[in-house]
């Protein structure tokens, strides 16, 4: 194990100093161990993707950098989590100006029951961003361009946003993440529930959003963590095995597990 | 041959019938239970079954014509004096009726014929039940007969057990539909009877309510007036009270004990706010009439405020607090209702608990916390005892809360409650008050139903 963490520290390719970085993080569920001793360094600007058989922690972890595991009883965590060298975890950081920071995008599309406009505002408006209704109608627009939805919802503002197809849903909520103005972007699994035409757009999207956030998606469709992402990170049984250019996981995986994952020998 | 001893005896029937049934299924599986169809049980139920339910059915006719019929042949002999007038054949009914237990010993100087009728009457009831044994048994040993030989390796017990089950459940449900049909019926024959007397323009819109009316002809009295609008206004406005204080309170709780509360908190107050919905309502009475009235018109007093004694004030607020465990028991539920993502969604954006629940969990379980609502306004329009206690039984038109009001349902114990005539206004006049009252508490739980069950079908 500690040989791996070594490979994954110093493995970091990027130049610059990671947006996140997490050292020797342990989680519990109550008494079982969910995480053990993950290190990873998330690049600014760039798509990490997360993968994994299921229940390997890869969402429990993802779930870790904006601390939304806060709202589950019983959760314990060790270790340090650092945004631009801050800790997160620190008493200092107040956890819902953290999430404004770090959006988050769900498996299942999860508009709130209200119309489309309010469903894009409710960031904005919770968060005081603006000052004007002119304002708000802006950012409303500006996010819901930059999520590649504007044309189909234009003229439809009003209508509630569970009318929507399941991918336009899911762009929606892409779209309300991206109204904070957030640096990075979570996604987990945001493509499961959806159909390929809508994943294709959803993916395009997600290529698109990484000029300007930094973001960490949970796949686990293995093509899609090679077609969107950058650099991979594999985790099995609550360790992280291996992390890496997506292109060398792919192509030339160090570690036996990995290999044996993404030739679909097991997992 | 009392009732109970005949129960006795069918279900002694019963239990060898499937004994009977069971045996021979086993003698007919040779000892492996799988060369049966169904299992030796299932042969035994359905014995029982066909033993026991035409048993059930005859005694259940029988006692349903029994009475009529031995009635009828009564009077077809008795004297065509006594017959013409149905006052005279219900007196002298009563008496055969005392007679023939023997209990008639002040009328030892009746009437021949009575005398007569009376031991005519015990000696058809003595056939009678005779008879009913006898058909009975016969019933039941049919039944069992024509199960038991239809007994084979092959036939389907399991499903025809399974059969009969369902008739009985269907009749069950039958059995409480039925009854609700049968009070609505009632109501709405006395009703009718009622606007015969009075009417239905003047009692649904007349602004006085003074019941009293002249029983006899030479009494004076007032001609009694029967408009429902009084009553009516005094229970919405001690409705009103009630909801301001259930609502906001009921609401709030079931947020903090829904969303706030530590689950070692809520495992103790959740069951403790619930004692509040298992308190009798009459302790509720007694604590309106003699604790909350005294006090409210004591402050009063002391603010200068002119407070009755028995104010709507003083009924309405303790029948808020009674239905305080309704109101977040349920929006309890609908809150819980709402779907984890949502709230998921919200917290990912950064907003804060209070703005999750305002924002997000409370818009999106209204219209179930509406029809909670509603449910809750039914029960306080339908509560009696608290009123009855606490709130008088003048009938002012009022919205002064401090001034006693009188409500529909008190009326309506009023009415009914000492010795009546049973065709009187002033009697029939409750059936008509009741009608009213089963008519708005029906359309409020069927609109509230409708709101909750809308909103059930909204997520998934």
């Amino acid at each position: 194990m500690a040989v791996v963490t070594a490979r994954a520290m110093t493995d970091g390719t990027s130049a610059q100093a990671p947006k996140m970085a997490v050292r020797k993080l342990d989680l519990f569920y109550g008494e079982s161990q969910a995480l053990y001793e993950v290190d990873l360094d998330i690049a600014e600007k760039q798509v990490t993707a997360l993968i994994g058989p299921s229940g390997c922690g890869k969402s429990t972890f993802l779930r870790c950098l904006n601390r939304m595991n806060d709202t589950i009883d019983g959760v314990t965590i060790k270790g340090n989590v650092t945004l631009d060298d801050r800790d997160i975890y620190d008493k200092a950081i107040d956890v819902v100006q953290l999430r404004a920071r770090i959006g988050m995008v769900f498996q299942k599309p999860n508009p709130f029951p209200k119309s489309i406009y309010d469903n894009v505002a409710y960031g904005p408006r919770i968060h005081g961003l603006v000052n004007s209704r002119d304002e708000l109608d802006e950012v409303v627009m500006t996010s819901l361009e930059k999520a590649g939805l504007i044309k189909e919802v234009k003229d439809r503002m009003a209508e509630p946003a569970t009318g929507l197809s399941g991918g336009q849903q899911q762009r929606l909520c892409i779209a309300r993440a991206v109204a904070v103005s957030p640096e990075v972007i979570l996604m987990d699994e945001p493509c499961s529930a959806l159909d390929p035409i809508a994943t294709a757009k959803v993916e395009e999207l997600i290529d698109e959003l990484r000029s300007n956030y930094t973001i960490v998606i949970v796949t686990h469709s293995m093509q899609q963590a090679a077609r969107v992402s950058q650099r991979t990170a594999f985790f099995h049984l609550g360790k992280l095995v291996e992390v890496g250019d997506t292109d060398q996981i792919f192509t030339n995986p160090k570690d036996e597990r990995t290999k044996g994952y993404i030739t679909g020998r097991f997992g | 041959m009392s009732l109970t001893f005949l129960l006795l005896a069918i279900a002694l029937l019963c239990a060898l019938s499937f004994f009977f049934g069971r045996q021979r299924a086993v003698g007919l599986s040779g000892g492996r239970y799988s060369n049966l169809h169904s299992l030796p049980v299932h042969y035994g139920v359905y014995t029982a079954l066909w033993c026991g339910l035409p048993a059930l059915f005859i005694v259940m006719v029988w006692y349903g014509f029994q009475g009529t019929i031995i009635q009828a042949l009564i009077v077809a002999d008795l004297p065509d004096s006594l017959t013409s007038d149905p006052g005279q054949l219900s007196l002298a009914l009563n008496s055969i009726g005392l007679l023939s237990e023997g209990r008639g010993a002040h009328l030892a100087g009746a009437a021949p014929e009575l005398i007569d009728a009376g031991r005519r009457l015990a000696n058809l009831k003595s056939i009678a039940s005779g008879a009913l044994v006898v058909v009975m048994v016969c019933g039941a040993l049919l039944g069992l007969i024509f199960s038991y030989r239809k007994i084979t390796k092959d036939m389907r017990a399991r499903n025809n057990v399974e059969r009969i089950a369902r008739g009985l459940m269907m009749i069950c449900s039958a059995i409480a539909i039925l009854s609700t049909v049968g009070i609505v019926f009632s109501l709405m024959f006395e009703s009718l009877q009622f606007f015969t007397k009075i009417s239905p323009l003047d009692f649904l819109f007349g602004l006085e309510w003074s019941p009293q009316t002249a029983i006899r002809a030479d009494q004076v009295a007032s001609e009694g007036a029967f408009g429902m609008i009084p009553l009516f206004v005094g229970t919405l406005l001690i409705t009103f009270i009630a909801m301001c204080v259930a609502v906001p309170v009921g609401l709030f709780s079931a947020i903090y004990m829904g969303e706030y509360a530590s689950p070692k908190f809520r495992a103790v107050a959740k069951p403790a706010l619930e004692i509040l919905a298992g308190v009798p309502t009459v302790v509720y009475g007694f604590f309106a009439a003699l604790t909350v009235a005294p006090f409210i018109r004591n402050q009063g007093s002391l603010l200068g405020l002119d407070v009755s004694s028995e104010s709507a004030l003083a009924a309405g607020l303790v029948m808020g607090l009674m239905i305080i465990p309704f109101v977040s028991s349920l929006s309890d539920d609908v809150m819980s209702q709402v779907p984890q993502s949502l709230r998921d969604g919200s917290y990912g954006l950064g907003a804060t608990k209070s703005e999750t629940i305002r924002n997000v969990i409370f818009p999106a379980a209204l219209p179930g916390i509406v029809g909670a609502v509603l449910l809750a306004v039914s029960r306080a329009v339908g509560e009696t005892m608290i009123v009855v206690m606490a709130a008088g039984l003048a009938a002012n038109m009022t919205a002064n809360p401090l001034q006693a009001v009188t409500t529909v349902t008190v009326q309506i114990v009023t009415l009914l409650v000492g010795d009546q005539e049973f065709d009187s206004a002033k009697t029939l006049s409750a059936f008509a008050l009741g009608l009213v009252l089963f008519l708005v508490t029906l359309g409020l739980n069927v609109f509230a139903l409708k709101i909750v069950k809308k909103y059930r079908e909204k997520y998934d």
